[in-house]
């Protein structure tokens, strides 16, 4: 069995225990609600978009260290990002949990994981995946609603 | 109750998964609220049952067939005498509590219930005996009124009759899944009366854990699952008094369910094939029959008073080790509580806590528990659950607090 520091690194806990980008953001902003139906948390994202670049980025919500970390280093990663590096750094953090394949052809944008390579012991727990994606779904959400 | 002596240490080697070792260290296994393991008499019938006489029931004329036949409905009659039904064919298979309850709403529920019509829930109810009545809120207009707790996680009953007032059911949980709490179910099956209303009981907490008799609730249903008394995932009961029963439109149409078919139409069989549509879990039915015969050995009075010391002692331990770093939901009486312990620990996750106590084989529920309502009530998204059966014994309520030792470890608090 992988050990729990694989799992639990001092960067993941400064998360957690220091989440950054925390709070709301009113209209224009857009939102989204995540929810884990598995064990109740609940997170929502707050985003702004102008002109194709995510400019402000707001958590909100309850989870495990897991979820809300990920959540944290999530916001710092995307905001000033365009769309389209949002898009890719998704794609590569879905790669990383293994919930998705890696695309043969080289990535149009470069993608920087940063402390994101962190959470890479989360894939050793695969229970705690969910926990992990669950900000990343909810921001795709926000993303969604952004351009609908 | 009269209780016996019983040899607990012989009852948990009855459980073959509770020798396995993990990373070398044991299982401690404390989810029975969730699901219970299984003991080898329920894995050898079932087993014995898919390898010398595995057959269809109710339908085959060759011997075999009669002797699963007997088999399952032997299964049926120990049910019976397990929660004092007045007949083996009250006594109905589902799937699990859950099939049972949605059961009751959508064919009793569907012929009484109309527009306006109340019916009674309590704020501990499993989602089970919550979502099946919102579903007949949307499909008819009813009204749900909620019996609130207590501050020590009872239920409030000072208001009862009037909120029974008019009513037309009341649902409730014998014993919460979160809370642990043992509710007074024949003062509510008699209040429930009294205002002109049916009771339902759900009783998948409790009949794994107490002698249950429907006929002394005096209550109208009652359901539970085989899952969480040492049987097999996949089976169910519900019990009803037989007048309902027959006045009950079936639930599921299909093969056994029915008298005759014909081009205009059908009749239904009689109770209890009217709902057991289609080829039931015979095997599960079966090996749910072995788990009733071997709680009935150890004898379910035994069981009651071994899980409220152990309760005591899970409770009295983690409360001197922790004091108040440790929050322990429900009320503190074990008279009023059964062996399950939700808590929170020094704000750390529920679901990191289960992480962690999984490092030393510490296997808790982590989550709402399906009782959302409840868990806003707590303020708490989450919480953690150890939940406790015949085969726990005081070293798993010792393993589980050195295990949280870990957490404050990982977590620094």
């Amino acid at each position: 069995m992988p050990g729990l520091e694989d799992l639990y690194r001092e960067i993941i806990l400064d998360h957690y225990r220091t989440p950054r980008n925390r709070g709301e953001l009113a209209p224009p902003a857009v939102m989204a609600e995540g929810h884990n139906p598995l064990c109740g948390d609940e997170i929502t994202i707050y985003a702004q978009v102008e002109n194709g670049v995510l400019v402000d980025v707001k958590v909100s919500g309850q989870g495990c260290s897991i979820s809300q970390s990920s959540a944290s280093m999530m916001s710092q990663a995307v905001k000033g990002k365009s769309l389209a590096e949002i898009q890719a750094l998704v794609h590569r953090f879905k790669v990383m949990m293994s919930i998705e394949e890696d695309a043969d052809d080289a990535p149009a944008v470069e993608v920087k994981m940063g402390d994101l390579e962190a959470l890479q012991g989360v894939v050793k727990f695969p229970v705690r995946i969910k926990c992990a994606i669950l900000s990343w779904n909810t921001l795709l959400q926000a993303l969604d609603n952004a351009s609908a | 109750m009269n209780t016996t002596r019983v040899d607990w240490a012989a009852v948990k080697a009855d459980f073959p998964v509770l020798q396995r070792m993990i990373d070398n260290q044991r299982l401690v296994y404390l989810d029975s609220a969730n699901t219970s393991q299984k003991s080898n008499a329920v894995i050898d019938a079932m087993t014995d049952f898919m390898s010398n006489g595995y057959a269809p029931i109710n339908r085959s004329a060759y011997r075999m067939a009669g002797e699963a036949t007997d088999l399952f409905e032997g299964a049926r009659s120990k049910l019976q005498r397990f929660i004092n039904a007045h007949s083996a064919h009250e006594v109905v298979f589902t799937k699990n509590a859950t099939e049972s309850l949605n059961l009751i709403a959508q064919t009793w529920g569907r012929a009484n219930l109309s527009k306006d019509d109340v019916v009674v829930l309590t704020h501990m109810e499993h989602h089970a005996n919550i979502v099946p009545w919102h579903m007949l809120v949307a499909e008819r207009g009813i009204e749900l009124r909620w019996i609130p707790l207590t501050a020590d996680g009872q239920l409030d009953l000072s208001n009862l009759s009037a909120l029974l007032d008019g009513a037309k059911v009341l649902s409730f949980t014998a014993m919460s899944n979160v809370l642990g709490t043992i509710t007074p179910a024949k003062q509510l099956c008699d209040a429930a009366h009294a205002a002109g209303a049916i009771a339902i009981v759900d009783a998948c907490q409790y009949v794994p854990h107490n002698v249950t008799d429907v006929q002394a609730w005096g209550a109208d249903f009652v359901t539970f699952s085989g899952h969480k008394m040492v049987g097999p995932s996949g089976v169910g009961v519900l019990w009803g008094r037989e007048e309902l029963l027959e006045a009950m439109p079936p639930f599921l149409g299909g093969g056994n369910m029915i008298a005759d078919v014909r081009l205009d139409g059908f009749t239904t069989a009689e109770l209890p094939s009217k709902f057991e549509a289609g080829t039931p879990p015979i095997v599960e039915v079966i090996g749910l029959g072995a788990a009733v015969d071997y709680l009935t050995n150890i004898g379910m009075a035994n069981i009651r008073h071994h899980e409220m010391e152990l309760t005591e002692y899970a409770l009295s331990t983690l409360n001197v080790r922790y004091g108040d770093d440790i929050v322990i939901h429900g009320p503190r009486n074990v008279e009023v509580r059964g062996a399950v312990l939700s808590f929170a620990f020094r704000d750390i996750h529920p679901h990191d806590i289960s992480q962690i106590l999984d490092e030393k084989n510490v296997c808790v529920r982590a989550g709402h528990h399906c009782a959302k309502p409840l868990m806003k009530l707590l303020g708490a998204n989450a919480t953690a659950r150890a939940s406790f059966y015949i085969y726990n014994d005081q070293t798993d309520a010792d393993a589980l607090a050195d295990a949280l030792d870990g957490a404050s470890d990982i977590f620094g608090v």
